[in-house]
């Protein structure tokens, strides 16, 4: 029988003032499991240590061990709060590999599904940040649930779609699983009209409020330097400057047939990357309005008529694949040997990049705004670990 | 008989109001933040959730009490209780109708402001006694601020005094009588409720001021650690400090029991008033989002100490000027 030590820990002050305090792994701001060791003098945060890796899954072993038509599901798994973007980065690095042409049709559905997926995503990002900051019992909870439920409705719209409302399993190699129902088209304006409404709502709710300014502006300053030296990409980037972004750079499944601009700003700080995703809402909804306008006539697979799940054969060859995610860019490393399955797949999440730059930016300031910090990174522990 | 008994029997009834008060006001600030955010609210326990309170309360006291090894355990058990009582204390000396109260002191002001104040060490013995470095953060959290937003609180809350000329709320609430409220008068009225609406929004440590218990980044602050009846007392004693605040607001501004109607509406006119008070900060609390601590004392120190101080100087010469009253 063992006893319990009641031995106390003796702080120890000598020469120290600093308090080591654990946020995380369970934490109620921790967006996932996320663990940040900081060091603090009194409310100042000098030092943070990140520990990741606490929902780690071997996805990557995963792919191997499955064939190409059924990984596109489980790939959805990696970044569960914009599914369709991590399935898509697995079935272009497919396609790429096979020279596999898809119909124009698919393109198109790609592009609607990813960018609704965006726009639930960074409503999802919204809420979160500002139950982050306004409290589970504060003015936080109520942007949070007004965003909860606009994405509900995107949420309906894929539901529809696919008959999922989480991990799609959408994307298949030559095209997409199914095409859009009756009426699809009709509901699918219905709610971007709404959301675009909405999202006016939420700006002035948020700009107009002295408060939510002073805990964003010039919180979590990242340099355009810094931004390029860590290599973070999407909104991040995006808000310290660099216009960049792959849909505009490396345009893929008919990007380039859409009108869109690409939000940049200078600041670097919270707000600035506050602001890129507030445009991004917009101008996805404007995709989205533009391909439900010109969606063309055709089929929606170049390969259909699956029999068994080990028929897609991808032959030899390795590509690298990205996509710009909600969070950034999300690429694919997929190695083929002509079977059914993938040699070697590899990921390169955005959150991940992404969640590389805190150590750069939080020192410095005080604990409130560490969470402030880590909401505007959006980082998703699904696609951090994999 | 009955003379003799009044000052134990005053104390129970009002205490038990008060406890029946702060239960069901929970139901009101979540039903009426379930408004705001387009949801519905407690609904399944009773009629529209009516019974919600009560279960509550069951769950609360049925919950295992869980103390920390390393624990400071006197000071852990004990800082629920010195927490509570100064929040009980407040209501001693608010009149509820004319004559209707427990101890009606000709200090009933300076009374309240200072026993309100006091909860401040009960909260810091949860803070510390818990042995745990988010609590010890709060505490300190509460230190600063509790500090920094009673000298605010008090000059707005003086302000009333000095346009009525005394500090016994009673006769506060008499100067208000035939709806010369101190909130319509001119400009000094408006100034002061709205100082007073923002220093209690702090010293009650609700949103956008609640930094000590900022769940998003002390977890719950000083009262993580404690779970069951503690926890329910510490709750306790917030919800009757923001009572007893709504009730000296709406005794110090909006004329306290003055309305239509016959003379036994008097204490229901009060207590809507107060509930009026209640739902005024519990909006602010559900619209905004959290302010750093560092801003917080910035914005007591910097914007709203000289401004009350200020407010209250002209106040005193307006009154030298006029005499007191409206």
């Amino acid at each position: 029988m063992t006893t319990v030590s009641t031995t106390r820990q003796e702080l120890d002050y000598a020469g120290s003032e600093r308090l080591t305090m654990n946020m995380g792994p369970q934490h109620p701001s921790a967006h996932g499991v996320f663990r940040a060791i900081l060091q603090l003098e009194g409310e100042t945060v000098v030092g943070v240590d990140a520990v990741i890796g606490y929902l780690h899954r071997c996805h990557e072993k995963l792919a191997e061990t499955l064939t190409y038509a059924q990984y596109p599901s489980i790939a959805s798994k990696t970044d569960y709060v914009a599914a369709m973007t991590s399935e898509f980065a697995y079935v272009m690095a497919a396609e790429t590999i096979g020279k596999i042409e898809v119909p124009k049709r698919a393109q198109y559905l790609r592009v609607i599904t990813s960018e609704l997926q965006r726009v639930a995503s960074h409503l999802l990002w919204l809420g979160t940040w500002c139950l982050d900051m306004g409290g589970a019992l504060g003015g936080g909870a109520t942007i949070f649930l007004y965003c909860i439920r606009e994405r509900e409705d995107i949420l309906d719209l894929f539901e529809s779609l696919v008959g999922a409302r989480l991990l799609y399993g959408f994307y298949q190699v030559g095209g997409v699983r199914y095409d859009i129902p009756d009426g699809w088209a009709t509901k699918c304006r219905e709610t971007v009209d709404l959301i675009d409404q909405r999202i006016n709502e939420y700006q002035r709710m948020l700009e107009e409020n002295p408060f939510f300014l002073v805990r964003t502006q010039g919180v979590g300053v990242i340099s355009r330097e810094l931004a390029e030296d860590v290599g973070i990409s999407g909104p991040l980037l995006r808000g310290s400057g660099v216009a960049y972004d792959l849909r505009r750079a490396t345009p893929y499944s008919s990007y380039e047939d859409f009108e869109f601009n690409i939000p940049v700003e200078t600041a670097g700080d919270c707000f600035a990357r506050y602001r890129v995703r507030m445009v991004e809402f917009r101008e996805s909804l404007r995709i989205v309005r533009q391909a439900l306008d010109k969606l063309p006539e055709g089929p929606i697979s170049s390969r259909p008529g699956l029999k068994s799940v080990a028929q897609t054969r991808i032959p030899k060859g390795e590509t690298y694949a990205r996509i710009e995610g909600a969070r950034g860019e999300v690429g694919c490393y997929l190695i083929a040997d002509g079977s059914a399955k993938p040699y070697r797949m590899k990921w390169r999440g955005a959150s991940f990049s992404n969640l590389a730059v805190l150590p750069h930016v939080i020192p410095g300031h005080k604990v409130a705004d560490v969470v402030a910090i880590m909401g505007s990174v959006d980082p998703v522990f699904g696609e951090v670990d994999r | 008989m009955m003379e003799a008994l009044t000052p134990f029997i005053a104390p129970f009834i009002v205490m038990n109001a008060v406890l029946g008060i702060v239960t069901y006001v929970t139901l009101l600030e979540r039903k009426f933040a379930a408004r705001m955010q387009s949801r519905i609210g407690p609904y399944r326990v009773g009629p529209h959730g009516l019974l919600q309170p009560i279960a509550d309360a069951i769950k609360l006291m049925m919950k295992e009490d869980v103390v920390p090894t390393a624990a400071d355990r006197p000071i852990y058990n004990l800082a629920p209780i010195v927490f509570v009582l100064p929040c009980m204390f407040i209501f001693a000396t608010i009149p509820f109708a004319p004559g209707l109260g427990v101890a009606d002191l000709n200090i009933g002001v300076l009374f309240f402001l200072a026993v309100s104040s006091m909860e401040i060490v009960g909260l810091f013995m949860a803070g510390w006694g818990s042995n745990n470095k988010y609590a010890l953060l709060s505490a300190m959290r509460a230190v600063n601020q509790v500090i920094s937003y009673d000298l605010p609180f008090i000059f707005a809350a003086l302000t009333p005094v000095l346009l009525a000329g005394s500090l016994k709320l009673s006769d506060i609430a008499a100067a208000q009588a035939g709806g010369a409220w101190f909130i319509f008068y001119p400009v000094i009225g408006q100034l002061a409720f709205i100082a007073f609406i923002v220093s209690t929004v702090a010293a009650e440590n609700r949103a956008p001021f609640d930094i000590l218990e900022a769940e998003s980044e002390l977890v719950a602050g000083f009262r993580v650690e404690y779970s069951g009846m503690k926890f329910a007392l510490i709750q306790l004693g917030e919800y009757a400090h923001i009572i007893g605040s709504s009730f000296l607001g709406a005794l110090l501004f909006l004329g306290a029991w003055a309305g239509p109607g016959p003379e036994w509406l008097d204490p229901i006119w009060f207590l809507t008033k107060a509930m009026f008070m209640f739902l005024v900060v519990t909006w602010v609390r559900w619209s905004f989002v959290r302010i750093r601590v560092d801003q917080i004392l910035a914005l007591s120190w910097k914007a709203l100490l000289p401004f009350t101080l200020l407010l209250l100087i002209a106040t005193a010469i307006v009154v030298v000027w006029r005499g007191p009253g409206v």
